[in-house]
Parts: C-alpha cells; sequence; structure tokens
C-alpha cells in the first residue's frame, strides 16, 4: 500500500499539464450561471443530487421532530389529527423517495466513473434529465405540504381510504403523480448506471476485476427496473380511479383494494434492498481499507448482493401477513422471510472476517460502520421476528414496527453513508478533515438514536399504535414516548452537525494528498478533486486493485500513457470495453453541453402535475412537447459520414460506438424494455389477480373478439416484425430505405386499429374492472404503437438526412428492438383481451 | 426469541470488537482467503440457516395452533367495520346486533367473520389473538377464546382517517348461563 506522492508528478509536468489543459478545455460546463442548468458532467450532476437529496433529508427531519413533539406528551394538543396524518405521511414519502434513492444515486454518479475508470456516465444527458425530473416533482410535492394539500393516507396510500371517496382534494393525487415523476427519474438514472458499469470501464476491467461498489450498484439498478414498474402501474390505476372513476380498487364494480397493497409491495419490499445493498456496497468498499487488507470472499459478498436481490422480490407478502392470505401462503413467504437473513449474514461476516483478517483502525468512517453494526444487526433480528407470523399478528402497526424500520433503513442505511461521505470527502472536495466536528457528532447521534428507538419497540410492545395522533396519560406510555422525544431531538441536533461539519470542510479545510486512506480502487487515481474528465487517459488495469498493483499508477495516467490519451480530436472520448472480459472494444463520443435535458425534464414535470390542477389541455400540450424535445434531442446526436476506425492508443484502432451495432443507445433501449416489460407484466399480474381474488367476477359478459380484428392484429404484428428488419437490410445494403419503414408503419397501425376494437367493443371503462383492465391493455398497445412509428418515421428521416449507412447501423437496431417489443407485448395483451371471451 | 436475538447480537459485536483488540497478525497479504472457511461457510451460511430452521419450525407450529379448526362447541360471530365504529351480529340468520361491544362465550371457541363497509381496517383484541384486517369485499376468519369471563379491550389496527385513535371497542366474555341469557334477550 503506498500513496501517490504529489512531488512525484512533478517530473513530467510539460507533458501530463498540456494534457490536462486540452481535456478540461473540452470537458469543461459553463462556468457562468447557466452552466448549473446545461452541464452533464457526472461531478456537476452528482453534486447537485447530492445537495438536494441533503436538503430533502433535513425538510424529513424537520417532520420528524414534529411527529415527536406531538407524541412527546400524552392528548397533545401541538397538531390537530388531520395535520399529524399528513405530517406522518409526508415524513415517510420524503424520507423513503425523495431523500434514500437519490441520495445513493448521488453517490454513484459521483463515483462510479472513478472507480470504473472511465471518464462520465454513459450518458450524460439522460443523467441531467433524471436530476431535473426530480427537483420539479420533489419541489411540487413539497409545495403542495406547505400549502396544506398533503396527502394524509400514510405512505402506502392504501385504497379505498386514498380513493376519491374517502380523500377527496388533491392530496392522494400529488403524492401518486409526484412520486411517480420521481420514479421516471429514478429508472433514467438506473439505466445509465447499468450501461456504464456493463460498457464503461477500464481498459482490461472484467467483471471479476470490478469494484465490490459498482457490482452492489449493478444490482440495485436492475432491482430498480424491476421493482419500479410495478408501483408506477399501481399509482396509475389509483389515479385513474380517482379521475375517471375506472374500479380498480372498487368491490362493488370488480376492483379490489387488495391489488393495490399487492403492487405496493411489490415494489416496497424491493425497496428496502435497494435502499439497504448500496450501503453494504460503500461498507464493503470502506471497510477492507480501514483493515488495511483486501475484501475476504469478494465472490461471496457478490452471490449474496445478487441473491438477496432475487429473494427480495418473493417476499412482499410479509407485509400482509394480517390480510387474511391463506395458511400455505403464509407458511412460504414466512420462510422466505427467513431465508433473506442468509445472504445478510454472509456480507455481515465476511466483513467481520475482512477486519480479522488485517490490521484494523478507527477512523472516523469506521466510527460510523461500527455504528452500522451495532444498529443493523439489531434491525435484522427485530426483522427475523417480525417473519415469524403469530410474533408479527401482534405486533403489526403497532410502534414496534416503525422503530423496527428505522433501526434497518437508519442502521442500514444512513449510517453508512455517513461513513461514506466523511470517507470520499477528500476525492470529492480535494480537501483533508481538519475540525473534530464528525466524532463529536458521531456520539450525539448513535447513543441517542437508540435511546429513541428502543423506547419506540417498548411502546409498540406495550400495544401503541402507529399512526395514532396522542395517547392518554393513563395508557402507560409516557414516560417512554418522552424519552423518545428527547433523544431524537439530540439525533437531530447530531444530523445536523454533521451537515455543517462537511459543508465547513469543503470550502475552508486545508488541501490534502491523493488517496489519503491507501486504497487500491482507481477512483483515487484521478487527480483530486476529480476534474471534468476524470482520468486523462483511461487507465490499464491488471487486478481489482489497481493501485496497489502500480504505485506510480496515478502518474502514468496523468501522462496519458493509457487509452485516448490525446486531446486533439477536441471532442469528449472515452472508452467502451466488452462486458465480460473488459477488452477495449469501441470509442464512444459523449454530447457536450445542452439545455434540452433540463427543458425536456420541465415538460415532463408540466405533463405530471398538470392534471392536478385539471390542467389536462395544458398536460396534453406538455405530451407534445415531451415528444418533440425528444426528437430534437436524439437528432442532434450522430454524424453524416463514416468516420472508420479511430486510435485509441496503444495501437489499438478501434470503431466509433456510433458505427457499431450495439452501440450504449441499444443498451439502454433494453434496460428501458425491460422496466417496460415488467409495467406490462405487473398489468397482466393484476387483470389475473382480480379474476381470481376479486369479489364480483367474472363479469357480466365477455368481450368477443372479431374475426377482422384477430386477422388485422396478426397481419399488423408481422408487417411490424418485418419491417423495420428489411428496414436495417435496407440500410446495410444501400436499397431503399422507404419502403419497409411504410410497411412497418402500416403494421403498426393494423394493431393499433385492432386495439381499438377492444376499445370501441367496451366503451364503458367505469362499469366494471374487467372494462377498465380491456382499456389499459388496448392502451398498452396504443402507446407502443404509437412509438414505434414515430421512430419509424424517425429512422426514415434520420435516412434522408444522411445519418445512416451500413456502418452506423446502430439506431435501426435500436427502432427494430421497439418494434419487436411491441408486437410481443401487443400480441399478449390483445390474446389477453379476447382469449377469455373464446373460451367462455 | 428475545434471548437468543441478544445472544446473536452479542456475539456479533464481540467479533468485531475483538478485531481492533487482536494482537496484530505479522504477515498481512491482502489476498490471503484462508479465512473463508470459518467466516463464510460457518458464520456466513451455516449459522443462520441452523438457527433459522429452528425459528421457522418454531413460528409454524405455534401458527398452525391459532388456526380456525373444525370444535364441536363453536360459536360464530361476524364483526363488521365502518368509519369509525364496529357492528357485531350473532345468532342463526345474524338476527342480533351490538354497536361497539362484541360479547362472546368464555371459555369456547369463537370465529369472528370480519368485514368492513368502506375502508380497510383491522380487527385486533392484544389479549386474545393477533389482529387481521377487514376489508370490503373480504370476509376474514378470526378464531378467538376468552379463557375466562371479563372485558377486553379491542381496537382498530389499520390507519382509518380521522377517527383512527378512537375507533375502539370491548370484548364482553360471558360464563355459560349470562351467554344464554344473551342470546334469548337478543332473540325476542
Amino acid at each position: 500500500m503506498t500513496d501517490a506522492r504529489p512531488s512525484s508528478v512533478s517530473q513530467p509536468r510539460g507533458k501530463a499539464l498540456r494534457l490536462h489543459r486540452g481535456l478540461a478545455r473540452i470537458w469543461g460546463s459553463d462556468q457562468r450561471f447557466r452552466g448549473w442548468l446545461t452541464t452533464s458532467n457526472n461531478n456537476d450532476i452528482g453534486t447537485l443530487f447530492l445537495i438536494v437529496a441533503t436538503s430533502f433529508f433535513v425538510i424529513g427531519g424537520i417532520l420528524a421532530m414534529l411527529i415527536r413533539t406531538q407524541l412527546a406528551t400524552p392528548d397533545s394538543a401541538f397538531m390537530a389529527p388531520q395535520v399529524y396524518s399528513q405530517i406522518f405521511t409526508m415524513h415517510g414519502t420524503v424520507m423513503m423517495f425523495l431523500f434514500a434513492i437519490p441520495f445513493f444515486e448521488a453517490m454513484s454518479m459521483l463515483l462510479l466513473p472513478g472507480m470504473l475508470g472511465t471518464r462520465d456516465l454513459a450518458f450524460p444527458r439522460l443523467g441531467a434529465y433524471g436530476l431535473w425530473v426530480y427537483i420539479f416533482g420533489g419541489s411540487a410535492v413539497i409545495i403542495a405540504m406547505l400549502m396544506g394539500l398533503a396527502p394524509d393516507g400514510g405512505w402506502f396510500m392504501y385504497p379505498p381510504l386514498s380513493s376519491a371517496a374517502f380523500s377527496p382534494g388533491i392530496g392522494a393525487d400529488v403524492w401518486l403523480l409526484g412520486i411517480t415523476s420521481i420514479e421516471v427519474s429514478a429508472i433514467a438514472t438506473a439505466i445509465e448506471v447499468i450501461v456504464t458499469v456493463l460498457r464503461y470501464r477500464a481498459a482490461g476491467m472484467s467483471l471479476s476485476r470490478m469494484p465490490i461498489f459498482a457490482w452492489y450498484i449493478l444490482v440495485v439498478s436492475v432491482m430498480i427496473l424491476t421493482a419500479f414498474p410495478p408501483m408506477i402501474l399501481g399509482s396509475l390505476l389509483l389515479e385513474v380511479e380517482r379521475a375517471l372513476n375506472w374500479p380498480f380498487f372498487k368491490v362493488e364494480n370488480g376492483g379490489d383494494p387488495l391489488l393495490w397493497q399487492h403492487l405496493f409491495w411489490l415494489f416496497g419490499h424491493p425497496e428496502v434492498y435497494i435502499i439497504f445493498l448500496p450501503a453494504a456496497g460503500v461498507i464493503a468498499t470502506i471497510l477492507p481499507v480501514m483493515a488495511r487488507t483486501n475484501l475476504l470472499g469478494y465472490g461471496w459478498v457478490v452471490a449474496a448482493a445478487v441473491s438477496l436481490a432475487v429473494l427480495s422480490f418473493g417476499l412482499w407478502v410479509h407485509h400482509m401477513f394480517t390480510t387474511g392470505i391463506p395458511h400455505i401462503g403464509l407458511a412460504f413467504f414466512s420462510a422466505a422471510s427467513t431465508l433473506v437473513a442468509v445472504p445478510t449474514s454472509v456480507m455481515i461476516f465476511s466483513w467481520i472476517g475482512t477486519l480479522w483478517k488485517g490490521r484494523a483502525r478507527m477512523e472516523l468512517p469506521m466510527l460510523w460502520i461500527m455504528g452500522f453494526f451495532a444498529t443493523f444487526v439489531i434491525g435484522g433480528l427485530t426483522g427475523v421476528m417480525l417473519a415469524v407470523v403469530p410474533f408479527n399478528w401482534q405486533v403489526h402497526d403497532t410502534h414496534f414496527v416503525v422503530a423496527h424500520l428505522h433501526y434497518v433503513l437508519i442502521g442500514g442505511y444512513v449510517f453508512p453513508m455517513v461513513a461514506a461521505i466523511y470517507y470520499f470527502m477528500p476525492l470529492l472536495t480535494g480537501r483533508t478533515r481538519f475540525f473534530k466536528l464528525g466524532e463529536v457528532a458521531f456520539w450525539l447521534v448513535v447513543p441517542s438514536f437508540h435511546i429513541t428507538f428502543l423506547s419506540i419497540h417498548m411502546a409498540g410492545l406495550l400495544g401503541q399504535r402507529r399512526r395514532t395522533w396522542t395517547y392518554d396519560a393513563d395508557q402507560g406510555w409516557t414516560a417512554l414516548n418522552l424519552v423518545a422525544s428527547v433523544a431524537s431531538f439530540v439525533m437531530a441536533i447530531g444530523f445536523a452537525l454533521i451537515i455543517l461539519d462537511v459543508a465547513v470542510n469543503a470550502f475552508v479545510a486545508v488541501r490534502g494528498r491523493r488517496n489519503p486512506w491507501g486504497a487500491g480502487t482507481l477512483e483515487w487515481a484521478a487527480a483530486i478533486p476529480s476534474p471534468a474528465y476524470g482520468f486523462a487517459s483511461i487507465p490499464i488495469v491488471q487486478g481489482r486493485y489497481p493501485l496497489h498493483d502500480d504505485p506510480d499508477l496515478a502518474l502514468h495516467i496523468a501522462r496519458g500513457e493509457g487509452y485516448l490519451g490525446d486531446a486533439s480530436r477536441n471532442r469528449r472520448e472515452t472508452l467502451i470495453v466488452s462486458t465480460a472480459r473488459g477488452e477495449p472494444s469501441q470509442v464512444v463520443v459523449l454530447p457536450g453541453n445542452s439545455v434540452l435535458p433540463f427543458l425536456l425534464a420541465l415538460v415532463t414535470s408540466t405533463s405530471f402535475l398538470a392534471p392536478l390542477f385539471d390542467a389536462y389541455i395544458v398536460a396534453g400540450l406538455a405530451l407534445v412537447g415531451v415528444v418533440a424535445l425528444a426528437l430534437v434531442w436524439a437528432w442532434g446526436l450522430g454524424a453524416r459520414a463514416d468516420e472508420g476506425h479511430v486510435d485509441a492508443g496503444h495501437g489499438a484502432k478501434l470503431p466509433l460506438a456510433s458505427e457499431s451495432p450495439d452501440p450504449p443507445g441499444w443498451w439502454g433501449s433494453v434496460f428501458l424494455l425491460l422496466a417496460d416489460g415488467v409495467h406490462f407484466g405487473s398489468l397482466l399480474f393484476g387483470y389475473a389477480f382480480l379474476w381470481t381474488v376479486a369479489p364480483n367476477w367474472p363479469p357480466h359478459s365477455y368481450l368477443q373478439a372479431q374475426l377482422w380484428a384477430v386477422i388485422l392484429a396478426l397481419t399488423g404484428a408481422l408487417a411490424l416484425t418485418a419491417g423495420p428488419r428489411l428496414a436495417v437490410r435496407a440500410i446495410a445494403t444501400g436499397g431503399a430505405v422507404w419502403p419497409t419503414i411504410a410497411l412497418g408503419i402500416v403494421g403498426a397501425l393494423a394493431l393499433a386499429i385492432a386495439a381499438a376494437s377492444v376499445i370501441l367493443d367496451r366503451p364503458d371503462p367505469a362499469s366494471h374492472a374487467y372494462d377498465a383492465t380491456l382499456w389499459l391493455l388496448a392502451g398498452h398497445v396504443g402507446l407502443h404503437t404509437f412509438l414505434s412509428s414515430i421512430m419509424l418515421f424517425y429512422l426514415a428521416a434520420r435516412g434522408a438526412a444522411g445519418y445512416a449507412s451500413p456502418a452506423r447501423i446502430g439506431e435501426a437496431g435500436i427502432v427494430r428492438l421497439w418494434a419487436d417489443f411491441t408486437v410481443a407485448t401487443g400480441l399478449v395483451a390483445l390474446a389477453a383481451a379476447w382469449l377469455p371471451g373464446a373460451f367462455a | 426469541m428475545l434471548a437468543c436475538g441478544l445472544a446473536i447480537f452479542l456475539l456479533v459485536m464481540a467479533l468485531l470488537l475483538a478485531a481492533f483488540y487482536r494482537p496484530a497478525n505479522p504477515s498481512v497479504d491482502g489476498r490471503d482467503e484462508s479465512g473463508t472457511r470459518v467466516w463464510m461457510w460457518g458464520l456466513g451460511l451455516g449459522f443462520p440457516l441452523v438457527t433459522l430452521a429452528a425459528l421457522t419450525g418454531y413460528g409454524l407450529s405455534i401458527g398452525e395452533r391459532l388456526l380456525p379448526r373444525e370444535a364441536p362447541d363453536l360459536v360464530t360471530v361476524q364483526a363488521e367495520a365502518r368509519q369509525w365504529a364496529w357492528t357485531f351480529r350473532y345468532g342463526e340468520n345474524r338476527v342480533i346486533a351490538t354497536e361497539g361491544v362484541l360479547h362472546i362465550p368464555a371459555g369456547r371457541p369463537v370465529n369472528v367473520e370480519i368485514t368492513s363497509t368502506d375502508v380497510i381496517h383491522s380487527f385486533w383484541v392484544p389479549r386474545l389473538a393477533g389482529k387481521l384486517d377487514a376489508i370490503p369485499g373480504h370476509v376474514n376468519v378470526l378464531r378467538i377464546e376468552a379463557a375466562r369471563a371479563g372485558t377486553y379491550d379491542g381496537q382498530s389496527a389499520e390507519f382509518s382517517g380521522r377517527g383512527y385513535r378512537e375507533h375502539v371497542f370491548t370484548v364482553e366474555a360471558h360464563d355459560a348461563a349470562s351467554w344464554a341469557t344473551f342470546l334469548k334477550e337478543g332473540t325476542q
């Protein structure tokens, strides 16, 4: 373990400095204020993300303090029950959606390119778009709260309480639309991160040499793509029921309130691990450095993270143990719930074993990790208790559950994130910590956390129900609640100190040296604070800990001795490697600064938020704006001439990504379609669930398929499959593209007409959940045939304008992918609509 | 369960702290993976599998006993929740009804058929049984049994809006004679 000494960089200053100047000019963002709106650099976006997420953490913390003030004394007159309901609903919502997920996304944006040895994330503009959607959606939710329009049904919004009949007003709509826009942002970021981890790495960084944090974030991002769509569907169903009276959750018309609970917890349980796994990734990164050794059982930890992700999708029902699930189901889910303790235990003991293997030191980040262990193990154990059904039946919906989830979320997420902030601060700010406020804050936060939530555990065991706005003096909870409240205020002071400490250190502390902890991973090989371009050249690595293998690596990188150590082409280039082995395979040119992501986020958020004020015309115009801006955005990328292979250094001649059959956009589409497919699958699940479980089924009559519509759908599917394929071939061979595009568009149109026949035959979606579901199935087909048609038109226009060639075939491949998805899910949707009528 | 939990917690913390107070190992090589057998196979994998198997078996066997089962002297009552009150019905054709007070015979198993007419509530009498949700359109059956006559407090345990805190009821467990009287008076 060696520190890269700043003095050793000074000798070849000439070359390194020239390279630095060239790259800084190419990659830099606009230094004026508007630069904040146009930047797409991961350092800027990540920093903004981090600041905004921290602001929401402060807001959520203030709400928590209001809750504890209310509960400090019995029969409190501080808040009325209606206000209290809004406060606790918003506390949960803000912390889960506006703080926890964006905060680790911010960390991944800031850290991943450095760890992976690349210069930026795969889709810089998509990252900027995600940031702005998050800011607009989150602010709308907070502003609504300040206007007294917050939702008040608890953060999991169970209908019928959240339905129009029992929650009039726009509170619930604010929640549904605001949260959905934030989920859109999370999905955008997840796609960006996945493609980055899979394709944008240092030369030679195979999957098995990847830093452990990248593995964790990869797993989490795939989980986001599979867990968020059910929630988005649930929000869509509930919003449609509230606005248009389509009865998905209304028992009288064939709906079922339990459908919401399934969709919500299909998202909600993985969400817990989506929040925990990044924190685990942080621990697995920091702890070995603190022990001056390597992580014990790297492969075990990766396997544990993957199995935790898989298991977490089998557990959603354990939030519904009291809803009358059949006993055999309870037994299965109870066993599965306890099973998640196994991969968690693998991780915990890998970390303790790592400490035993090396020489542990107690720096501030390590202190916070110790706080994590003490807290999370207790949270895990109370979690195992909750998985035992008889116990669950007693404490479900008491303060015991509240205390348990705070142990898991604060202990398992917030403490490791504080450790990460302190550990990575030298990297992000270029400064060394200098005040000792962090230690003081630790001893304020951790003990008072335990006093607070142990008291709340006890109150729960004594029967205090969550979400009750006050209690009587003779119920025996007075002392416990007072202790919890006082300690929680001490904890809040501690968190305020941390924020103050970080802010002060970021601006006034002394400049620090590179790699102060003696870590072995690549992020510490870049200059600190990280310049906009990240690495002056793309590093070449031979192991998991390149800085330990080569102590002078930072110097070699700065001199341009890696790949692409050359600013002469005057554009933002970075390396794409083969997914598994990490061999250099393409050179990608990243787009520059642009205001488009900001504008697109603005119209997207408008389309989400305008319906709150019944401004449906504005929402419609905004949707048109979304499509138009997306086309402008896409049009601005690409080239009109083939460039051939370019020199990437080390004698490597690599094709440009835009002249490869699988450009990053193709990979991004694959993962976006994964999320889309899960969304569609959730719709089918909802359909089947209502059919088998909901009262008042089957409906009075079934949709009877028209023969002409079936034939039209099948022919359309054939044409939409063939069109894009022939288009790819026509571009590759220089043939005529227009006829193949026309074939595809006619196919899309035919499919859309077949879907429209479903709607025309069942004109009243408000009459029964069956009809409402048919409308959604048809809507799915309609939306995707529309998107496919737009893409086909776009492809034709690109070809005409000279943006396509036999080499530049990637865009056509993307269109083919979307068309195939449209055909596959379209046929399934129509079959689901028609088959019951054919067999009834 | 609590004692086991505490023991596991103490074990983990002891192992953790021992790492800091252990004499330094002179031959430190980061690539050394010899600890895998003890840490990963033994503690990481074996330890939780054994404990969890025991715990799950225990939980399932307890759960089995809580299941509504055939019983010759079974009494069935109906509990209907709404914002923010409870209606209980008894007897054949559910002709007897009470508001806010559930009458049951002591010492006999009772099936409570729980449902709701508006939003989701939850039926919970902590001293008699765990909770079960009242869901519109569904009937959930909870088996309760009061060992001796007396009054037991019950409450809703699913947030239901403004009146949630006051959404309570009581259970009146009667001895055989007064149960007979209750039924007789009710039918008249």
